[in-house]
């Protein structure tokens, strides 16, 4: 079984790489971009009868700075 | 006096810092990441700059699970003393030893050159030889020292009297200029400039060793 953990900078934490990116769009004459939040998705392989809680526990535990970071997990 | 300089795969700032301990008249123990406890009788512990792990997932948060850091968290909580430089303040964020994270600096360049600190508590055994309001000048190199925090911690730090060390002119986009943190105890400190890389006049700078001098004099008289 698969879960994909998608991982982005909290509303409110400014986003410098997205900022960049942002930019660039508008360099190659893209209009109306008004906004660029660049973030990360983690996929996972997982043993049968692994629970949402236990990919909750990895999240908490190393893959999501939570300080910073919110994420979202999508199981199957 | 001793000092452990903890090495994780892709330190790069483990000899430099051993070096200042030594200089200071610390014996230094070199402990790898996947000891699991420290040498016993050590008086601080150095993280200390690089790259662990490759900054792969966020900068420090691999080797702030290495098998070493379980030793170095318990030893912060039972009082220890430990300095966490660049990197290493990065791996005290991600342990939680420390509050708040490090971002990618807000101009997206990785910076390295000297900057003007401006010292804002001189009251912990890190900061003792420095006066407030001095100013001193400390090599940074980095790419993700943009400090974060949310407002009511960053208020914390000021009223506790925790920031150590703030920009002369922020050079990354740090929150309220902040370069160096204390915990609340005052013993664990974490900063992106590099103290141990101006310790002898050879490389133009001396600023640092008065942070090693500080260590020296408080912890022989702890």
């Amino acid at each position: 079984m698969k879960a994909t953990v998608t991982v982005m900078l909290k509303q409110g934490v400014l986003d410098p790489q997205g900022e960049a990116v942002r930019h660039a769009l508008g360099t190659l004459g893209f209009e109306g971009v008004d906004g660029v939040r660049q973030g990360k998705v983690i996929e996972l392989d997982l043993a049968e009868g692994t629970s949402e809680a236990d990919v909750t526990s990895m999240c908490e535990k190393l893959l999501v700075n939570t300080v910073i970071e919110s994420y979202r997990v999508e199981m199957g | 006096m001793r000092a452990a300089v903890v090495t994780f795969p892709g330190s790069n700032c483990d000899r430099d810092l051993a070096v200042a301990f030594e200089a200071a008249g610390f014996a230094v123990d070199r402990v790898w990441h996947k000891v699991t406890e420290l040498p016993s009788g050590v008086d601080i512990v150095g993280l200390p700059g690089g790259f662990s792990h490759g900054d792969y997932l966020r900068c420090g948060a691999i080797a702030a699970r290495a098998p070493i850091m379980k030793s170095v968290a318990e030893f912060a909580q039972s009082g220890g003393h430990v300095l966490g430089i660049c990197n290493g303040f990065q791996v005290l964020l991600e342990t939680g030893l420390l509050p708040g994270a490090l971002m990618r600096n807000a101009g997206l360049k990785f910076l390295c050159k000297p900057v003007t600190l401006k010292v804002e508590n001189a009251d912990s055994a890190f900061t003792s030889e420095y006066a407030v309001g001095n100013e001193t000048i400390f090599p940074i190199a980095h790419h993700d020292g943009n400090f974060t925090a949310d407002a009511a911690t960053l208020d914390q730090l000021e009223a506790e009297g925790r920031v150590a060390f703030r920009y002369a002119e922020n050079p990354n986009g740090s929150a309220r200029d902040i370069a160096g943190i204390l915990s609340e105890n005052r013993r664990v400190l974490g900063l992106m400039p590099h103290p141990e890389r101006a310790i002898d006049p050879v490389t133009g700078n001396t600023d640092g060793a008065a942070m090693f001098k500080a260590l020296s004099v408080s912890l022989v008289a702890a």
